[in-house]
């Protein structure tokens, strides 16, 4: 047993010390009944690295990994290509296996990069300060939500149909549980609603997508005047982080919350998770905000140094009047993100965006010619929605087959809102005009 | 010694990274950019966001700079009871960068991802098994998610019974997240104490008892490194009433392998794959926080959860009816998931349940051996951290807080310390499976001395200088919380931004 | 100057008219350390006896202070949102929390006089 250090004598020796018979001595307190006597049936016995990484690469050669295939999938989770420096940075021990920067004098290395992040964060989304990460976009949606709520003390939250389904599923799910109001525009393909006819005296946010969950990019100062006039407070939400690099910030356009899936940069797709979300607020609204803040300050010799601060917000000083009950974040897949950001810089990230829309407006230009394909997203970053002469869902298994990942269908995350025919598709910079050609070609034979 | 930069041999200091821009640079080559047109509608571009450049050699020096700033497992015993910091194997590491489960995307069809889906099966069943638990939810991301999810379910199964009671009893030695999650939920939270020997108070729970209450939320082992002896009473009591039992998982690795909560009438428990499963912490995360269900709660597992189809392994994305909803995006920390089945795995259910065992074995012969100078808080035998009250330090003028920094100086992460709030103090003691004898015996050799030098004459001021070898010394927390400075400002902005 | 009375939870009231101002104790102030921030009341809010009507923070706790008796807020001191740390320098004078309307001052007769605040403190040492 690799993993455990202590020897049988080890073992002896240390129960003489404390004057017990046996271990099983020292689990005296647990109730006879429920004491197993030996390892628990239905599961194997330990084994070496070698079969356990043998069992682990058979199921994962089951998969079809997104970088074998011309590959077109988004909806909130984007393959780019990481920098190797990257994965080998957070790989240090230093950083990954260690805990929460409770003493400070000690984790100076995390609270740095915390108070990095939290600067680039706030950067990217135009907003005066961030926190030090959520545990993804969707669950900060929510929060964003709840917050909103303390902050005008309503209970009423209004949801754009150009929101990602499960954004407004996560919000909806805390919306009925916490006690709150959600009402979810429907799903919005032609980036056409208008929400100011949601409004009213008990709304405490508005929730917008930009850009949105079919595409489009859209300026919000106009609706955030009228969510303003209301008395409410404009969320808004971005999947895709590379949109910083190209559009308008959130917070020049009178965001009052910024909330972010801050996967693209530096985490990879992983099956869904964990992925990092950011979470960037007005000034005034602060004390208001979940999660954990890292502060500059000084130490004894006068030396700055870095903390984590503001806590009394927090469930472990606040118990039942926290802010947020969230305790664990995100933070390596921060450290990915802080790290990527870094090596990119403002040139690199400017750069990889713009690379990003040419490589979406390409595809977008070339779907157009294709006989039963509309493309129905005017105005877009690297994702846009195409309109099928057939169900998407079954167009995108028929694709699958021939070993092309041609996109999301809009019905997989809205099942029951006549979307059946739309399909999302997303570049990246990792897209060849050989994957477009292989999706145009398979696309050509499937409608 | 004073030197020119500041640094002090390997110990080098580190500006921040927006102190080191070169304009322009960039520590990536990207491809030209083709000819085409932009589709941004009315959109402007942006023009200028802020952020420094750099080339790549300068980011790698900045940020192993930073890493040797940081205390860690790898380095050294890392006692934080409750936390569980034990080794993080790195095969685990290895499995999770397979391109088959890091390059997945999480909306890919179904028969593209066959692998994935039957890897969380096979969790999901070691997860069960384990606890003897008839269900499971994986999507919560961490324990205090896996709280909201596990008592968003009491509700859930309230309401089906019509029944509105809200009332949940939490024990005052409780993690925060206990009492902040029943409060989010809308339940009205009531605090029950602890007896004079660190167990719930049976008589104060009983008596609070009745048809108000919803539920209870309960730590076992409980956040005083104990065993609660009367949990199947307490189980069975609350159940009486028409109460749900919500067990806080986070010291589950006292007892993996040898007690399944399922036997002592746990209705719901999370379990924090970052601690008993090792999946590593991150400097904060991320975690992992599976829930597991009683019958009674089986119905109201969050989506997405996997399905034996037809055609293999199918997922389940969309609720139904009155079903609970979604608790976040996509299917859960996947990645995760692969490290905890490849930690499993390795241990094998022998391994699990030796590793439980070493866990409360060293609690126990730290305990022994630090108790004729460091006052345990209660009589062992403990589980798998052991508890020291302050009596020991008294007329010192030396803390626990002191000790914990002077700790620092001797090359040690220190323990919890002040929680649990019953206990004054307080320090918990953690050292997990991962340690050696040997590395065991220096941990208490070194608390000894501390001990012995806190009680010599001038030791208080000692110990507030205290710590003096590290990165940095005591940081000033009055002034970062009285004037916040969250961000980084170019110096020129400074003050237009006040 | 009118008498001052004290809460079991630490609070100071000193009534003048039908108005009462309101402070946290020396004690309080000691047992905090140093105090980071203050989150006071709105003017106009209806506050009632025993009820939160403020918090004040140090790094790391949070604790409320409780409205001493029933009654309108009509003034609340914004020296301290500036300056917290006027709560450790002069917690019975400059630092004083809130002024109140007093909606019924027989509740005063049942708070501590300054001997029996003291005779509490002292218990609690």
């Amino acid at each position: 047993m690799r993993y455990l250090p202590l020897t049988d004598a080890d073992r002896r020796a240390m129960l003489a010390t404390i004057g017990a018979p046996s271990v099983d001595a020292l689990f005296r307190d647990v109730p006879e009944a429920a004491q197993l006597r030996e390892p628990i049936a239905g599961l194997p016995a330990h084994q070496g690295e070698l079969e356990v990484e043998r069992h682990l690469a058979a199921l994962a050669a089951k998969n079809v990994p997104a970088g074998s295939v011309p590959f077109f999938c988004g909806a909130g989770a984007y393959r780019h290509h990481v920098p190797a420096t990257v994965d080998h940075l957070i790989q240090r021990g230093e950083f990954l296996t260690s805990y929460t920067p409770y003493q400070p004098e000690v984790s100076q290395g995390t609270l740095q990069v915390l108070f990095e992040f939290q600067t680039q964060v706030a950067l990217l989304t135009g907003m005066d300060v961030a926190n030090a990460s959520m545990y993804d976009g969707s669950t900060g949606c929510a929060e964003a939500v709840a917050m909103a709520n303390r902050v005008t003390r309503r209970t009423r939250a209004v949801l754009s149909g150009g929101l990602h389904a499960q954004y407004r599923d996560v919000t909806r799910t805390a919306g009925r549980w916490n006690g709150f109001d959600v009402v979810a525009a429907p799903a919005d393909p032609t980036g056409s609603e208008d929400l100011t006819k949601l409004l009213d005296d008990n709304t405490s946010c508005v929730v917008v997508q930009n850009p949105g969950a079919f595409g489009h990019v859209r300026d919000l100062t106009k609706l955030a005047e009228a969510v303003h006039a209301k008395g409410a407070l404009l969320i808004v939400v971005v999947t895709e982080a590379i949109s910083f690099g190209l559009l308008p910030p959130p917070g020049e356009q009178g965001a009052d919350i910024v909330v972010a899936e801050g996967q693209s940069l530096g985490n990879p797709l992983g099956f869904g998770g964990p992925y990092v979300g950011l979470f960037a607020v007005r000034e005034k609204f602060l004390r208001q905000m979940p999660g954990r803040l890292c502060g500059e300050t000084v130490d004894a010799d006068g030396k700055r140094g870095f903390v984590l601060t503001l806590s009394t917000r927090e469930q472990h000083i606040r118990r039942e009047k926290a802010t947020s009950n969230i305790c664990t974040n995100s933070g390596l897949c921060a450290l990915a993100f802080t790290i990527h950001l870094s090596l990119l810089g403002e040139a690199g990230l400017t750069q990889l965006a713009a690379l990003n829309h040419a490589k979406a407006v390409t595809l977008a230009e070339r779907l157009s010619s294709v006989p039963g394909v509309e493309v129905v997203t005017d105005a877009f970053f690297n994702e846009f929605a195409v309109r099928l002469k057939k169900p998407a869902a079954a167009v995108v298994d028929a694709l699958a087959a021939k070993n092309i990942l041609a996109g999301v269908p809009a019905s997989r995350l809205w099942p029951h809102e006549n979307v059946d025919d739309l399909l999302l598709v997303a570049c990246t910079e990792t897209t060849t005009d050989i994957d477009m050609d292989a999706l145009i070609a398979g696309l050509k034979e499937v409608l | 010694m004073t030197t020119f930069t500041g640094n002090r041999g390997l110990a080098q200091e580190e500006a921040l990274i927006f102190e080191q821009d070169s304009p322009g640079h960039s520590g990536v080559d990207l491809p030209a950019l083709p000819h085409t047109k932009t589709r941004l509608g009315t959109v402007k571009k942006r023009t200028k966001i802020g952020l420094p450049g750099l080339s790549e050699p300068q980011i790698v020096r900045h940020y192993t700079r930073l890493s040797q700033k940081n205390y860690a497992i790898d380095a050294g015993l890392y006692p934080l009871g409750s936390c569980t910091m034990k080794h993080n194997p790195r095969l685990n590491e290895k499995a999770v960068r397979m391109p088959g489960f890091a390059d997945l995307h999480p909306l890919q069809p179904i028969a593209t991802v066959q692998g994935a889906l039957q890897l969380i099966d096979q969790l999901a069943h070691w997860l069960k098994t384990l606890t003897g638990m008839p269900a499971v939810a994986l999507s919560p991301a961490a324990g205090a998610h896996g709280e909201y999810c596990g008592m968003i379910a009491i509700r859930a199964a309230l309401e089906a019974r019509g029944d509105k009671r809200r009332k949940v009893l939490v024990p005052e030695s409780a993690h925060g997240t206990n009492p902040a999650t029943a409060a989010a939920l809308g339940f009205e939270v009531e605090s029950i104490p602890a007896t004079e020997d660190g167990h719930v108070d049976l008589a104060a729970l009983k008596a609070k008892l009745g048809p108000d209450v919803a539920g209870i939320m309960l730590t076992n082992p409980n956040t005083c490194g104990l065993f609660e002896r009367d949990i199947k009473t307490i189980a069975d009591a609350v159940h009486e009433v028409g109460g749900f039992f919500y067990c806080d998982g986070a010291n589950f690795n006292a007892i993996v392998g040898r007690v399944r909560p399922a036997d002592l009438g746990v209705d719901a428990m999370h379990i924090n794959l970052h601690k008993t499963f090792s999946t590593p912490h991150g400097g904060g995360g991320p975690g992992a926080g599976p829930v597991v269900f009683s019958d009674k709660l089986a119905p109201y597992v969050p989506v997405s959860w996997v399905v034996h189809g037809k055609n293999g392994f199918d997922l389940v994305e969309h609720a139904s009816g009155d079903a609970v909803g979604r608790l976040k995006a996509f299917h859960g920390q996947m990645g995760m998931f692969v490290r905890a089945l490849t930690y499993m795995l390795s241990h094998g259910n022998d391994g699990l349940r030796q590793a439980s065992s070493d866990a409360v074995l060293g609690a126990n012969y730290i305990l022994a051996s630090l108790s004729d100078v460091l006052h345990p808080a209660f009589p062992g035998p403990c589980m798998h951290e052991a508890l020291f009250d302050d009596s020991s330090l008294k007329g010192t003028g030396v803390t626990t807080l002191d000790i914990a920094k002077a700790m620092l100086d001797e090359g040690y992460h220190p323990m919890t310390m002040y929680f649990p709030l019953v206990v004054h103090g307080a320090m918990l003691i953690e050292p997990t499976e991962s340690e050696s004898k040997d590395s065991l015996d220096k941990f208490i050799g070194t608390m000894r001395d501390l001990v012995r030098r806190a009680k010599l004459p001038g030791a208080e001021e000692e110990f507030h200088a205290a710590p003096r070898l590290t990165p940095r010394r005591r940081l000033d927390e009055t002034a970062a919380a009285r004037k916040p400075v969250l961000r980084w400002r170019p110096p020129a902005l400074d003050q237009a931004a006040e | 100057m009118a008498d001052l009375r004290f809460t079991k939870d630490h609070e100071w009231v000193r009534l003048e008219g039908d108005v009462a101002t309101v402070g946290i104790t020396a004690f309080a102030q000691d047992q905090l350390g140093d105090v980071v921030f203050v989150e006071l009341p709105a003017v106009g809010k209806k506050v009632e006896q025993g009820k939160d009507a403020a918090v004040v923070e140090s790094v790391k706790a949070a604790s409320e202070v409780y409205a001493p008796l029933d009654g309108e807020v009509t003034e609340v001191n914004d020296a301290l949102t500036g300056d917290p740390a006027l709560v450790n320098a002069d917690p019975m004078g400059a630092a004083w929390f809130f002024k109140m309307k007093v909606a019924n001052k027989a509740q005063l007769d049942g708070l501590l006089d300054q001997a029996a605040y003291d005779a509490y403190v002292k218990g609690l040492a």
